[in-house]
């Protein structure tokens, strides 16, 4: 009797990651959805025509952790490539990774108008309540009262404004057909998250037009906790103001059975 | 009897973030002190028995650092017919 006669694979690393270690802080659930997206190309064979779009951040180096082509984007201008790159390569899978420094302040303008016009394309948003990468500066997902680095008493909303709700805003545009909001901070919510990548690449797939997963994520070095912590944190502080749950299924993606 | 599994933690991805050891159901995790990986963490491990292979530290592992395997129960299909 040989040992896989006895034992199953219940789960290992997806083949759509590379051998690379991530420089991510340890915790850091960018970990977290690079895996989740590497393992629907998998179930979804179509790491051979996926290109993806790395954003500027901590998820620049996007391009070293997955194992299918990639291209590095200017500062926000994600959406755009990516509009570029499906509609020369129509056949192509086309993904953005933005987080919220690159999709919601600078590059919204990007985000916003590739919505409208419906391009088939899949913007994955971090949303993580920070500027990681620069050292913790308040972005504009930064919750009110919520202290950083150019915040150290707290967001004041009277003079910095309020945190914009970008699923909510993607999801009034007619062009998007999938837009959601899941978060990353229990098995149960990873579980979901998964569910909604999958239905947004199937969107995409179908050329069923736009689809967005906003992706809460913890940020352990700059919001100064432990990932433990940081995970009780979101679920306290940010599922209250960037509720889950769906905010734009256009009928045809509601009728698609994975 | 629950069914039995184990874990394989690669020391190349493990960063020691404690994720796993918070969310495992069996509370079977811990770190190992007695190592330190190449990037100077101590890597997580079973620290008891106990492991089901039910795959949670590898759903909330940002590193993909973790293979679940679980035992196969065979039923006794034999013993019914």
């Amino acid at each position: 009797m040989t040992l896989a006669d006895m034992e199953t694979l219940v789960y290992a690393r997806p083949a759509s990651l590379t051998e690379m270690p991530t420089h991510y802080c340890p915790g850091c659930t960018h970990g977290v959805a690079h895996r989740l997206i590497a393992e629907v190309i998998d179930e979804m064979n179509l790491r051979e025509r996926t290109i993806g779009v790395a954003s500027v951040g901590c998820s620049v180096f996007a391009y070293n952790y997955f194992d299918f082509d990639w291209v590095q984007a200017p500062h926000g201008r994600a959406p755009a490539m990516a509009t570029g790159i499906k509609r020369v390569l129509p056949d192509r899978l086309v993904i953005t990774y933005q987080g919220d420094g690159d999709m919601a302040s600078i590059g919204m303008g990007e985000v916003v108008h590739a919505a409208a016009r419906g391009e088939n394309i899949t913007v994955f948003f971090i949303n993580n309540a920070n500027y990681g990468m620069t050292g913790g500066q308040m972005a504009p997902t930064t919750l009110p009262g919520q202290k950083t680095t150019t915040s150290p008493h707290g967001r004041d909303v009277e003079t910095q404004g309020y945190p914009v709700r970008a699923a909510e805003l993607i999801s009034t545009l007619e062009g998007a057909s999938y837009v959601v909001r899941r978060s990353l901070h229990d098995p149960k919510n990873i579980r979901l998250a998964k569910k909604a990548i999958r239905l947004a690449l199937e969107t995409q797939v179908r050329g069923l037009g736009f689809s967005m997963v906003e992706l809460l994520s913890i940020c352990p070095t700059n919001w100064g906790m432990t990932p433990v912590q940081s995970l009780k944190w979101l679920e306290e502080h940010m599922i209250p103001y960037f509720p889950l749950g769906d905010y734009k299924v256009h009928p045809a993606v509601a009728e698609i059975k994975v | 009897m629950p069914p039995k599994g184990r874990i394989v933690v690669n020391d190349l991805y493990c960063k020691g973030c404690e994720l796993c050891v918070a969310a495992c159901p069996q509370e079977v995790m811990g770190l190992d002190m007695s190592r330190i990986t190449t990037k100077g963490y101590h890597p997580a491990t079973l620290i008891k028995e106990g492991c089901t292979g039910c795959g949670v530290c590898a759903v909330v592992c940002p590193e993909a650092a973790i293979t679940v395997y679980r035992e196969v129960v065979r039923p006794r299909v034999a013993a019914a017919a």
